[in-house]
């Protein structure tokens, strides 16, 4: 790979980091309201995965920790911030909040509230996909939480029974909301939860960007070349609470500690200062550009944007013209 | 214009989409080879295949959500679910994705997804393959929910549902697949919106949709013979009802009766009677009576079902006391 596409990527990861801890400070100072699900530590993830997809073509789908995986389709960032703030600017114009970005222009499918639900809605992406004969893929990223509901396996027969293809990303960062995997999934691999569908496979580290590059490479080419689906398991960690109301009783400090020194922006900096392709100086002035990017145009955009009017409430309940054809 | 069952029309009205629209899909239980439970998606698998009229597992929550899935990439499916007792199961994709997708996306995302159900009570069926679940729907927004009455609209109502650019909840009724009616040889739309008056009268006004507009029309008849001129209103869409259409007849009318399959609480009969209340209280000489089921789980004894629903003596009887016979 190229030392500026390296420094690309290790500054995207930068970027979603600041972003979201810029989120937490809006929200305590309640410029943002509502649930706020953060992604530091699991950066490489989203931004692993998505590097090798084909971005804002292949149809993407997530949950409620959503913010990432939006900027990493394409979806302007100012415009993620805005509907965090609840501006008509922000991409659900104000009416979705910070679990609800959609941008169907990047091909950014939503994130949704309810653990579990953007399953059936991947497998019918994919069924799109297929019935209009183009080469795309459906790429659905959930947390491991989302595998014991009946969704995950009702999606994952009908998946595997008709071929469709999507690829299934699982971001097990080991508890769902404030409860342990062990304590919640008879079996803890998740990727061999999927083998009685007949679905392929794969468990790699979670934290390291290039092994998810390389495992998601090998995944989208399997999905988009055999029109089948996969299901790609990535281990990580979330440093952040479950949301921003998290009281952290559930897991110990030294246990966040241990996976602190598995940050994934900390492994890939360490890689590429040891290959030369960026020094401590040149990483601390890309975090500075980063800061002031998001605080003059991010956060100053989604601060001067205006509020929805009231008088707009009741607008896009149905679609506005839409056909009639019973009036012809 | 020829007569032909309600069934022959569902199946003709997903014939024509199929035709039409490359991006028209079917699916549900047993729907495909087996040509559906009430052979309303018969030979259709042999004309469109598998990919187009799909056989699906007894997966009712998942199906639904991939049939909206689908419809947000511009899809048009048609999801049946075999009966409406087992869109229970299906409440996390409907309520949560399809009813508030465009509005949550501040419409930007449209869905436009047909689920076809059949509803109501039919042959001692028992409690959960009886339900009457229109209350359900139309309490949410974002939804639309549609009731045929007739092949005819049977016919047109899925059309139009297939062309709506909004999710449409179409329910039908398990005794009524046989029904036979006259439906226009040409295509056409019945409308999602608005009432259909099946019946002119003076004296009082009957609400009804679905199977009841059959009771409310049969009362009508008996009522005509001891000189009351009844109304009859086929509310059709019941959401949204049509507030004007309702308010009107009962200006004319001054007098109301509700009749509906489901039980009275929290129903098409009381949010009627609120729409009165709003729209035409000075209008009403008595106040608005409701028909309707008892307050139980649908019994299997063949007795106890029939004296748990409504029938058009209910009805008679209804209108009789209304206008003080």
């Amino acid at each position: 790979m190229e030392a500026s596409d390296q420094r690309r990527l290790l500054r995207e990861m930068l970027f979603a980091r600041r972003f979201e801890e810029r989120c937490a400070q809006a929200y305590q100072e309640r410029e943002i309201g509502g649930f706020l699900h953060l992604y530091p530590g699991q950066e490489a993830c989203a931004i692993g995965v998505l590097e090798k997809a084909r971005k804002g073509q292949d149809y993407v789908v997530t949950g409620y920790r959503d913010h990432i995986h939006a900027i990493q389709c394409g979806v302007d960032p100012r415009a993620v911030m805005a509907e965090l703030f609840g501006k008509e600017t922000g991409t659900s114009r104000g009416r979705g909040g910070s679990m609800h970005i959609f941008d169907i222009d990047r091909h950014f499918m939503g994130g949704y509230a309810l653990v579990g639900g953007p399953f059936p809605l991947a497998i019918g992406f994919a069924k799109a996909i297929q019935l209009r004969g183009g080469d795309e893929i459906a790429i659905c990223f959930l947390g491991d939480g989302a595998n014991n509901q009946g969704t995950f396996h009702e999606t994952m027969n009908m998946a595997s029974l008709w071929n469709l293809p999507v690829l299934f990303v699982c971001e097990n960062n080991l508890y769902g909301i404030g409860t342990a995997i062990e304590r919640a999934s008879s079996e803890i691999n998740q990727y061999l939860r999927v083998a009685p569908y007949k679905i392929a496979a794969s468990q790699v580290d979670g934290q390291d960007l290039d092994v998810v590059m390389a495992a998601a490479e090998t995944a989208i080419q399997y999905v988009r070349g055999e029109r089948k689906p996969y299901f790609l398991e990535l281990m990580t960690y979330r440093l952040r609470g479950h949301s921003m109301s998290d009281s952290g009783a559930y897991r110990s400090k030294e246990e966040v500690e241990r996976w602190a020194q598995r940050d994934p922006i900390g492994i890939y900096k360490r890689r590429l200062i040891d290959a030369s392709v960026i020094d401590e100086a040149g990483f601390r002035s890309m975090d500075e550009e980063i800061l002031q990017d998001i605080e003059d145009n991010i956060i100053r955009y989604a601060r001067e944007s205006a509020e929805p009017r009231v008088e707009d409430l009741e607008r896009y309940v149905y679609v506005e013209g839409g056909p009639k054809p019973w009036l012809k | 214009m020829a007569e032909m069952m309600y069934w022959q029309a569902i199946l003709r009205a997903h014939d024509e989409e199929l035709a039409r629209d490359p991006l028209v899909f079917a699916m549900g239980e047993d729907i495909g080879v087996a040509g559906g439970t009430y052979k309303a998606t018969s030979g259709l698998y042999a004309k469109y295949g598998a990919d187009r009229v799909i056989d699906t597992p007894i997966s009712e929550n998942s199906y639904t959500g991939l049939g909206i899935g689908a419809a947000m990439l511009g899809c048009r499916p048609i999801v049946e679910i075999m009966s409406v007792n087992f869109a229970w199961l299906a409440m996390d994709q409907l309520m949560n994705n399809a009813a508030k997708i465009h509005y949550m996306s501040g419409g930007k995302i449209r869905c436009p997804f047909v689920l076809r159900v059949p509803g109501g009570t039919a042959h001692q069926l028992g409690a959960q393959h009886s339900a009457r679940m229109e209350k359900v729907f139309m309490g949410v927004s974002g939804l639309r929910v549609v009731t045929p009455a007739t092949p005819r609209d049977a016919y047109g109502l899925l059309k139009s549902a297939v062309r709506c650019d909004d999710p449409v909840v179409l329910i039908e009724h398990e005794s009524m697949y046989n029904l036979k009616g006259e439906v226009p040889d040409e295509e056409f739309f019945t409308p999602l919106e608005g009432v259909e008056i099946c019946r002119t009268g003076k004296d009082l006004s009957i609400f009804a949709y679905n199977i009841s507009v059959h009771w409310a029309l049969q009362a009508a008849d008996q009522l005509a013979k001891e000189g009351i001129d009844a109304e009859v209103i086929d509310l059709r869409a019941l959401k949204p009802l049509d507030r004007d259409g309702i308010a009107a007849s009962v200006r004319k009318t001054h007098r109301a009766i509700i009749v509906e399959e489901d039980e009275a609480p929290v129903g098409v009969g009381s949010e009627v009677i609120a729409i009165l209340n709003e729209e035409a209280f000075f209008a009403l000489d008595a106040a608005p009576v409701r028909v309707h089921a008892r307050d139980v789980p649908i019994p299997y004894n063949r007795r106890l079902e029939k004296a748990a629903i409504p029938n058009a003596e209910e009805v008679v009887a209804a209108a009789r006391k209304l206008l003080g016979r």
